[in-house]
């Protein structure tokens, strides 16, 4: 009987990897030493200090380098959301008097951006939230016109934690750079996935972080440029050359480099593979839309409209065959809005409550991608079956 | 142990993955329709009664919605076959609840559209067979207006 799967699992296929993803066992064994062997506050003078130090700087180095950026450059945080709030508040507060108090952003960031942005408003910032067209891409002619003497900078999500839209870093950074405006991409979902360059993308700050990457939970990274003026949002001891006070996770900083070490191309390649076989076989079932774009895509993301049917009653079915996933659905736990993301590609309510997420990573096999298809064409059949809606 | 932590009963699970009652009836003597797809739930309900004993001798559901909103109109159609329509009357989005074993307290509007869906196709029935003169508004939000705000004011 179908319900007992639901309480032993005999499959467990998880495709909600643009949420977190499991900790890479290498990883994981990095980590170890840093808990009980040399656990060491880096602040300190002593061996033990030292060696946990010495650690903390090879791990910025490698973050560093795996963007271009020096090792000074980095500041370690607690997570993607606060680094994002660190550029935005930090940034607007180094500048309260020179009249500098414009932000650009757009409408299918992570709410983290949009809540701090809405804040900063109360705090006398003026936001300019970007329209995307429907593959959920900006326009560069709509980014120039915005720029204003007051602007202070343009921050502008990499890949699309919902639909895997990549922007055109390069191009906005040119822009940026031409009109002398600060410029800010929130990498979580592309670190590793697709090349970031902060010298290329004239990019002066990226967030990155380590738990989409098959890293620890509970680590981000800040990219600042150098000479920037940035106010800290925790005041202290003085760590992270100032910027950011608190003693260092030093486990989760070497979990976090470790992660991004053992990223490979092949397992872009790999990811890209499934993605496509994934989609393909999707949109083989009648009445069904991507979200997103074909090309300029995350390796990892599909996103897909099964028109008529709605979508958390998909996630809840693949759920009880071991298959995790995720909904853009006014009905999703957390939240009772639809999808800012999918509104903004022009998507109906009715097309948002009918889309669902999927997304791979690095140890999803080709064996689980034709067994997700299988369930997921048996699925759609019953619940349209069982829909009003024709 | 791990279903202290699951959102779902076992049985809003069972009723959602493998429904009794879902379908359509052809030529039915009361249909009622309630909720909106904007706001991520329809649910419609047909009814076949016996004339005589105006017992509920057949009840059936199609829902477009979430797990709770096909967990619910298959709870109501159990609870309502065999029953008097005043019976059926008197079936409350709390029995269907009960019925569920429980459910998450931000999906108990999805039970609220299935007491409605049943009230409102008991009122078609009653219409047509001239027992009312006129049907009341009270269930009818399927005009588009919604914001999608339902979820939390169901």
């Amino acid at each position: 009987m179908e319900v007992n799967m639901l309480f032993n699992k005999q499959k467990s296929i998880y495709l909600d990897n643009a949420a977190t993803t499991s900790v890479d066992k290498e990883v994981v064994e990095a980590m170890i030493p840093y808990f009980s062997e040399k656990y060491g506050n880096a602040s300190s003078q002593h061996l033990i200090g030292q060696e946990a130090k010495r650690a903390l700087e090879e791990s910025r180095e490698i973050i560093a380098k795996s963007i271009g950026a020096k090792r000074d450059e980095i500041i370690f945080t607690g997570s993607g959301t606060e680094a994002n709030n660190f550029v935005l508040k930090g940034l607007f507060f180094a500048n309260k008097d020179n009249k500098k108090n414009h932000i650009i952003t757009t409408k299918i960031e992570h709410d983290c951006i949009l809540n701090a942005c809405k804040w900063l408003e109360t705090q006398g910032a003026k936001v300019t939230y970007l329209n995307v067209n429907n593959e959920g891409f900006i326009d560069l002619n709509e980014l120039k016109k915005s720029i204003t003497p007051e602007t202070l900078i343009v921050s502008v999500i990499h890949g699309n934690n919902e639909i895997g839209t990549i922007q055109d870093l390069k191009e906005i950074g040119k822009i940026c750079k031409e009109r002398g405006v600060h410029f800010h991409t929130d990498a979580c979902q592309s670190y590793t996935k697709t090349d970031i360059d902060v010298n290329k993308q004239n990019l002066d700050f990226v967030t990155l972080n380590a738990h989409k990457i098959h890293g620890p939970k509970g680590v981000g990274a800040l990219f600042i440029r150098k000479g920037i003026k940035i106010i800290p949002l925790l005041h202290g001891g003085g760590h992270e050359f100032g910027l950011r006070s608190s003693t260092e996770n030093v486990p989760g900083i070497v979990g976090f480099a470790k992660s991004v070490r053992i990223a490979k191309e092949s397992n872009i390649k790999h990811m890209e593979k499934l993605r496509d076989k994934l989609i393909e076989g999707i949109l083989k079932i009648p009445n069904t839309q991507l979200n997103g774009p074909r090309d300029k895509r995350l390796c990892n993301n599909i996103n897909v409209c099964f028109n008529n049917i709605e979508g958390e009653a998909i996630g809840g079915f693949l759920d009880s065959y071991g298959i995790s996933s995720s909904t853009g659905s006014a009905c999703s736990s957390h939240s009772l809005e639809p999808s800012h993301v999918l509104k903004a590609i022009g998507r109906t309510h009715v097309q948002i409550n009918s889309s669902v997420r999927l997304s791979i990573s690095k140890f999803t096999t080709d064996e689980e991608i034709d067994y997700v298809l299988e369930i997921l064409n048996k699925i759609v059949d019953k619940l349209r079956k069982m829909s009003p809606i024709k | 142990m791990a279903e202290q932590f699951n959102a779902y009963t076992k049985e809003v699970l069972k009723r959602f993955t493998n429904p009794k009652h879902f379908g359509e009836i052809k030529n039915p003597d009361g249909v009622g329709q309630v909720g909106n797809p904007v706001c991520g739930d329809v649910m419609k309900i047909y009814l076949k009664i016996d004339k005589k004993t105006e017992k509920i001798k057949d009840i059936k559901f199609q829902t477009f919605g979430c797990v709770s909103a096909i967990a619910s109109s298959d709870a109501l159609c159990e609870l309502a076959k065999g029953k008097t329509i005043s019976e059926a009357k008197k079936i409350t989005n709390k029995a269907i609840v009960d019925k569920l074993e429980g459910l998450p307290s931000i999906k108990i509007h999805c039970s609220v559209l299935g007491a409605n869906g049943l009230k409102k196709a008991i009122e078609d029935y009653e219409f047509k067979t001239g027992k009312i003169s006129k049907k009341s508004e009270r269930y009818d939000d399927e005009d588009g207006s919604c914001e999608g705000n339902c979820a939390i004011a169901g």
